[in-house]
């Protein structure tokens, strides 16, 4: 039953409407307004509260991000599709993870937030959609002249279970507080649900995202390149159920000023967003569908994954992450360089696709 | 018949590679795929574009065997 549940659209768009709601839910619950869950976000937060930045109102362990994590293993080991692997072009992931999450804290927040916002009425997110959607084409121009990052290798079984291992210490730090640890008094940092309703929400969407493949990023790219609406299917159910959960706790507000964090800087919303698509589809999917892959055992979603977290470090110690009172001057530089080197990396990567003639095996990608 | 390796690359590859192969023997090919992600993929992208698939589970893989 449940295999015929998830192998047409009904599976992914049950988890779209789960997601939506439970963003909703988790504002409720006192997550931010517009940000009942961002990928982008959470890792900042848990950078601040690591202490890899200094930022005093952006610092809390989300457990969301843990239970994301963490549900995406134990759907795939249930799955018997958890593996370690990893060793694609590693350090270039890194390098992409950071400019995703520069991108995204020049916006304010992930795919997923973005959506999030768009749910809530914040217009703003239209142009981060729009940046998204054109980071998306350019990178499918890449992808369609053969870009790759080259092939993963099977890994030891200890190098797919060290990422949620280290979810599971995090955790164990967020339960014990020791105290050098940072927690926000005030701030966003200091707005969260109860660590069980956050963990309990992230265990949810990453057992069904894992199942589901759920992806912003895969969405759009999926569309475009192959006519294919099952990921955006997932895509537009998060929309669709985030507005009707706005709409219902009242908390719906449509317009450009004066959005819950966020900044009414078309351009600049349009660039980090261009940036976040453009990295994303280099990557292989979207910051949430890097935390699921890292949850299976796959090292090198695990390599983007720090290169979000040491950027979100970067963009708060250096002064560049928007705020709302507008994008920082230090921030647009750095969404620029970004835009440069991702150029690079893309360009770099893009060797003319080698396919087999025939009757042989001929695909030159190790 | 025609055959493409795509094992250890990660999606969307795969199914551009199907893509771009199947452009250019529209008869059919086998493919063979490693990741569970790719290879549901795969199949998702071929019976979109009116094709059949056969899978066999081999070593650590699958073999797809695409027809019209």
């Amino acid at each position: 039953m449940k295999n015929g549940f998830f192998e047409g659209k009904k599976g992914i768009v049950f988890t779209g409407a789960l997601v939506g709601i439970l963003a909703v839910l988790l504002v409720q619950a006192g997550s931010p307004q517009n940000m009942g869950m961002c990928i982008a976000c959470f890792i900042r937060d848990i950078a601040g509260a690591l202490g890899l930045h200094q930022a005093a109102v952006v610092q809390y362990v989300r457990p969301e991000i843990i239970g994301i994590v963490l549900g995406a293993s134990l759907m795939a080991l249930g799955r018997r599709e958890f593996g370690a692997k990893g060793g694609s072009s590693p350090l270039t992931r890194f390098v992409l993870g950071f400019f995703v999450m520069i991108g995204a804290l020049m916006f304010l927040g992930c795919p997923l937030r973005m959506i999030l916002r768009l749910g809530g009425g914040d217009l703003n997110a239209l142009f981060g959609l729009a940046g998204f959607v054109t980071g998306i084409i350019i990178g499918i121009f890449f992808l369609n002249r053969g870009f790759n990052l080259k092939r993963n290798y099977k890994l030891p079984k200890l190098e797919g279970y060290l990422f949620p291992l280290l979810m599971i210490g995090l955790f164990v730090l967020l339960i014990a507080r020791p105290a050098f640890l940072y927690f926000s008094t005030k701030g966003p940092g200091s707005l969260h649900p109860a660590i069980w309703i956050s963990l309990g929400a992230g265990l949810l969407v990453g057992l069904l995202a894992q199942r589901t493949r759920l992806c912003m990023a895969g969405g759009i790219r999926d569309l475009i390149l192959f006519k294919d609406t099952y990921l955006l299917s997932g895509f537009l159910a998060i929309f669709v159920f985030v507005t009707f959960g706005n709409l219902f706790f009242d908390t719906y507000k449509v317009g450009l000023l004066e959005q819950p964090i966020a900044h009414a800087d078309g351009l600049w919303n349009f660039l980090g967003m261009i940036l976040v698509g453009w990295g994303s589809i280099l990557l292989g999917g979207c910051p949430l569908r890097q935390l699921v892959l890292s949850g299976e055992g796959n090292t090198d979603a695990v390599m983007a994954f720090l290169g979000m977290l040491v950027g979100a470090a970067f963009a708060h110690n250096f002064a560049l992450a928007s705020s709302a009172a507008g994008p920082a001057a230090n921030g647009k530089i750095a969404v620029l360089i970004g835009l440069v080197i991702v150029a690079l990396i893309a360009y770099c990567n893009t060797e003319g696709l080698k396919i087999a003639k025939e009757g042989e095996v001929k695909v030159e990608a190790n | 018949m025609k055959q493409i390796d795509v094992r250890g690359l990660s999606c969307p590859q795969p199914v551009i590679l199907t893509k771009k192969a199947l452009e250019e023997s529209p008869e059919g090919l086998e493919v063979l795929v490693d990741d569970l992600t790719a290879k549901t993929n795969i199949e998702r992208f071929v019976k979109i574009s009116g094709y059949q698939v056969e899978s066999k589970e081999e070593e650590e893989s699958f073999l797809l065997k695409v027809r019209r």
